[in-house]
């Protein structure tokens, strides 16, 4: 089955929930209802789509607007040998997306990455924690809002940081 | 002079040259420098010249602390805790710009220069330095500790 046919399926599949889609840098660019990612990976991964790989799974914010972050998954198919972006917006004030760690397990640390980096809570994660942070770290660093170089010391310094 | 300053100048002296060629050091590598520390540290530069070549992986054995690349704020108070570990007297080099200043790093996560955490005897830069810049920071280290005046229990303490 061709490439170009696939997306006509998986268009089909997934029906209201696919945004748009286009291509950019040789791979498809899926955006889809921030409500309806889980489902759109869940039928990914299946056949005759066969994404069976999560490549990674990052966050982008636009300081702006209602979809001020964008949630980016990469994904892989083995059998076929092409990758595939699924993008999601999230709300600026409280983003809130799916945890995906019942599909693929690597998605635990890139889901703690993104939420300790990004501040975008996963509703299902098994242990939704700091992950290169400390315990002690306020805020999210990656966001646009945190202060530029504002560091937090975990033991007093010398000089003023 | 009296007798008793004259010989602990000697002693002093002998010590300076027994600690100098003898820095045992602890390697605290957490970033791409640690490259050109194995370059130097190899046979090609070989440190142990200098007398530097034991590498000890317990700071409890060591010297000199070759602190080498990033600090985060994460892993300041492990660097603390290993100079605390380490017994007097000891020397620390700041190896590689990062470690001297947080090099290109200015952001929440990089502490800006290791001398914010532990003091710091030499500080060697570059990004990352030549293996000859390093020896160059372990020679005046070692005149360093030649020239240094002993802790004598006895010497009366300004």
């Amino acid at each position: 089955m061709g490439q170009e046919t696939l997306i006509g399926e998986i268009r089909t599949k997934l029906g209201a929930a696919v945004e748009s889609v286009s291509e950019s840098f040789g791979d498809d660019v899926l955006v889809v209802r921030s409500g309806s990612v889980r489902t759109a990976l869940t039928a990914l991964r299946e056949k005759p789509f066969d994404y069976a790989v999560l490549l990674d799974l990052t966050c982008i914010d636009f300081t702006a607007g209602e979809g001020r972050f964008e949630l980016v998954y990469h994904l892989y198919s083995m059998s076929r040998n092409v990758r595939l972006r699924l993008k999601t917006s999230l709300a600026a004030a409280d983003p809130v997306a799916d945890s995906i760690t019942g599909l693929w397990k690597n998605a635990d640390w890139l889901e703690r990455e993104v939420f300790d980096m990004f501040g975008v809570r996963f509703t299902g994660h098994p242990d939704l924690r700091r992950l290169l942070t400390y315990e002690s770290f306020e805020g999210h660093p990656l966001r646009k809002s945190y202060p530029w170089r504002l560091a937090q010391p975990r033991i007093p310094m010398k000089d003023k940081v | 002079m009296s007798g008793l300053d004259f010989l602990t100048t000697r002693l002093e002296t002998a010590l300076g040259w027994g600690r100098k060629y003898s820095l045992f050091h602890y390697p605290f590598i957490t970033a791409c420098c640690g490259m050109e520390y194995m370059s130097a540290a190899c046979a090609h530069f070989d440190i142990d010249r200098f007398g530097a070549g034991l590498t000890r992986f317990s700071p409890r054995q060591a010297d000199l602390l070759l602190v080498v690349g990033t600090v985060t704020h994460k892993l300041a108070p492990v660097l603390k805790t290993v100079y605390d570990q380490m017994l007097e007297p000891k020397w620390v080099i700041a190896f590689g710009a990062c470690a001297v200043s947080g090099g290109i790093y200015q952001n929440y996560a990089v502490v800006q220069g290791i001398d914010r955490v532990i003091p710091v005897d030499i500080y060697i830069p570059g990004c990352p330095p030549r293996p000859e810049m390093v020896l160059d920071g372990l020679m005046k280290l070692q005149d360093k500790v030649q020239h240094q005046k002993q802790d004598w229990r006895w010497a009366k303490k300004p």
